[in-house]
């Protein structure tokens, strides 16, 4: 088996005294996308704000591409390839649509993805590229957010939530792209709080359950009881 | 005719106002960071143009082609080694060290420069008027800092809008945390961000030192002058903080013209009226 392109061993993330992952173990490797499930708290966005360089990582075991990379900034690790759609989406209020784009351009390395290639996969961003990143719809903006982390064109590109709050109609519009947007051959991981939606575009899905990994597998192999008790802590009998 | 000329007068006032302010207005605009020692800056940038002048003899606008880049590498390396330290989610660092910084530069200027008053000489520059009717005259050095104002403002907009790096510094604005997964390192765009404000800053100081009399003590004044134009035009806005200025410049001439005493106290009244009327300022943050 290759490399794989991005892994961490027995990562932990501390706010102050609070303790949020206890070791966790994860690797990815090249064309895969992994979903990372969980409930709130369980400590999915703080492994990617993690692995992105949004918290300290001095002296973990995290390795990208080969490289040991705990510790390393979060802007140097977008020049390295990797690329986070935060939760909430987070565009830039006084940029306008295709601005953001270009503003996700910044820290490139290669030049793969253009605006032209993020209106082929939304086109409905073309025709709003000179309003207010944020006087579109909340699914339009989740489009502009995936389509600004694309443009700097990442070897593994994160998506945090990117369903949260939006209506099951436009949740479907934007995991539509996912097929897409791996058949370039990137490589993805997806955190969500939807299981089916999850379970329905990964490849390999980690449970995540108080800051530790509760069950990994594939979408096929794993029942509905396995999810259900990784996810809630509860055992299989307990949930019937 | 007076009044007219006090307006117009007050106008081309404002264009040096706003120069004080622009740099004022971009600091705080891209880092949420008020520099308490801005106004000591300018003085300090004036006096770099007097030291260049007296060593080189040239004419005082010339002495621009050392000032300005001096102070935006000093801007730079000042935000890099000392201001981004002072950063974070306490307001009261920053506010402290420039606080001090204000402290130190009046006494370093007093103690090397003297608490004498100084003027840059401009020469023919500073008597040349254009009459534009009976009574009504436009001297050619508040036209040109006028000039320059519209020049710097109108290229600081276009470079905000129109480059990459302008792009990023709005970014940062809006979201100090997220253009760092954009790729964007924090500490040099902080660095650039002071480094075009410093350059600003210079220019202002040319021409503080060329249009008026300046000694170590006058930084805080010009401080206020600057605080004023940004709070009346309206925060992070270039455009609203030349009217600011000009708004500021046109109270101070017209109160001279009612009584010379009252020319810095009316130019505080209408910033008061502003602050009571609309707090945000006349020309709040607009959409990119």
């Amino acid at each position: 088996m290759p490399e794989p392109i991005l892994q961490t061993k027995g990562l932990e993330a501390f706010y102050g005294d609070f303790q949020a992952l206890f070791g966790i173990d994860f690797e990815i490797h090249e064309g895969e996308t992994i979903a990372i499930i969980g409930s709130n708290g369980a400590g999915k966005s703080t492994f990617l704000r993690s692995i992105t360089g949004m918290l300290k990582t001095q002296g973990q075991d995290i390795q990208f591409l080969g490289k040991p990379v705990g510790g390393a900034t979060a802007h140097s690790l977008v020049k390295q390839g990797l690329a986070m759609v935060p939760e909430g989406r987070k565009l830039f209020p006084s940029l306008t649509v295709e601005e953001n784009l270009m503003i996700g351009a910044y820290g490139r390395s290669g030049s793969d993805w253009t605006l032209e290639t993020i209106y082929d996969l939304f086109p409905i961003l073309k025709e709003r590229r000179h309003h207010g990143g944020t006087e579109l719809s909340g699914g339009q903006q989740q489009m502009v957010a995936i389509g600004r982390g694309l443009m700097s064109n990442p070897k593994l590109l994160l998506c945090d939530e990117i369903s949260l709050g939006l209506a099951p109609i436009i949740i479907k519009d934007i995991y539509e792209a996912v097929p897409k947007i791996k058949a370039t051959g990137a490589t993805m991981i997806v955190v969500e709080q939807d299981i089916n939606q999850a379970l329905a575009v990964a490849d390999r899905v980690y449970c995540f359950q108080e800051g530790r990994v509760s069950l990994t597998g594939t979408p096929t192999t794993l029942t509905k009881d396995e999810i259900s008790a990784a996810y809630f802590g509860l055992e299989a009998e307990g949930a019937q | 005719m007076d009044w007219i000329n006090a307006i117009v007068q007050g106008i081309l006032l404002g264009g040096l106002y706003a120069l004080f302010a622009a740099g004022l207005s971009l600091m705080f605009g891209v880092m949420r960071f008020v520099n308490i020692a801005h106004g000591d800056f300018i003085v300090m940038a004036a006096y770099g143009a007097l030291l260049a002048v007296t060593f080189t003899g040239v004419h005082p606008l010339l002495s621009m082609i050392v000032v300005v880049p001096g102070l935006a590498l000093m801007g730079y390396f000042g935000q890099r080694i000392l201001l981004n330290r002072t950063l974070g989610d306490d307001i009261l660092p920053p506010l402290l060290v420039t606080f001090g910084f204000s402290i130190i530069i009046q006494n370093v200027l007093l103690e090397v420069f003297s608490a004498d008053s100084q003027k840059l000489q401009a020469g023919a520059l500073e008597t040349a008027s254009i009459q534009i009717a009976e009574g009504l005259n436009i001297g050619l050095m508040p036209l040109l800092i006028f000039l320059s104002a519209l020049g710097v403002i109108g290229g600081l907009q276009a470079f905000f809008y129109r480059t990459s790096l302008g792009r990023v510094l709005r970014a940062t604005s809006d979201d100090q945390d997220t253009v760092r997964l954009m790729g964007a390192d924090n500490a040099k765009i902080f660095g650039y961000a002071t480094a075009i404000a410093s350059a600003v800053v210079g220019i202002a100081g040319v021409y503080l030192a060329m249009r008026t009399n300046f000694d170590p003590s006058v930084g805080p004044a010009r401080l206020l002058f600057a605080f004023e134009a940004v709070i009346i035009g309206g925060l992070g806005n270039l455009w609203g903080t030349l009217a600011g200025g000009i708004i500021l410049g046109v109270a101070q001439t017209i109160g001279a013209q009612i009584d010379p005493g009252l020319q810095i106290l009316a130019g505080h009244i209408a910033f008061l009226i502003v602050l009571v009327v609309k707090p945000q300022g006349l020309f709040p943050k607009m959409k990119g």
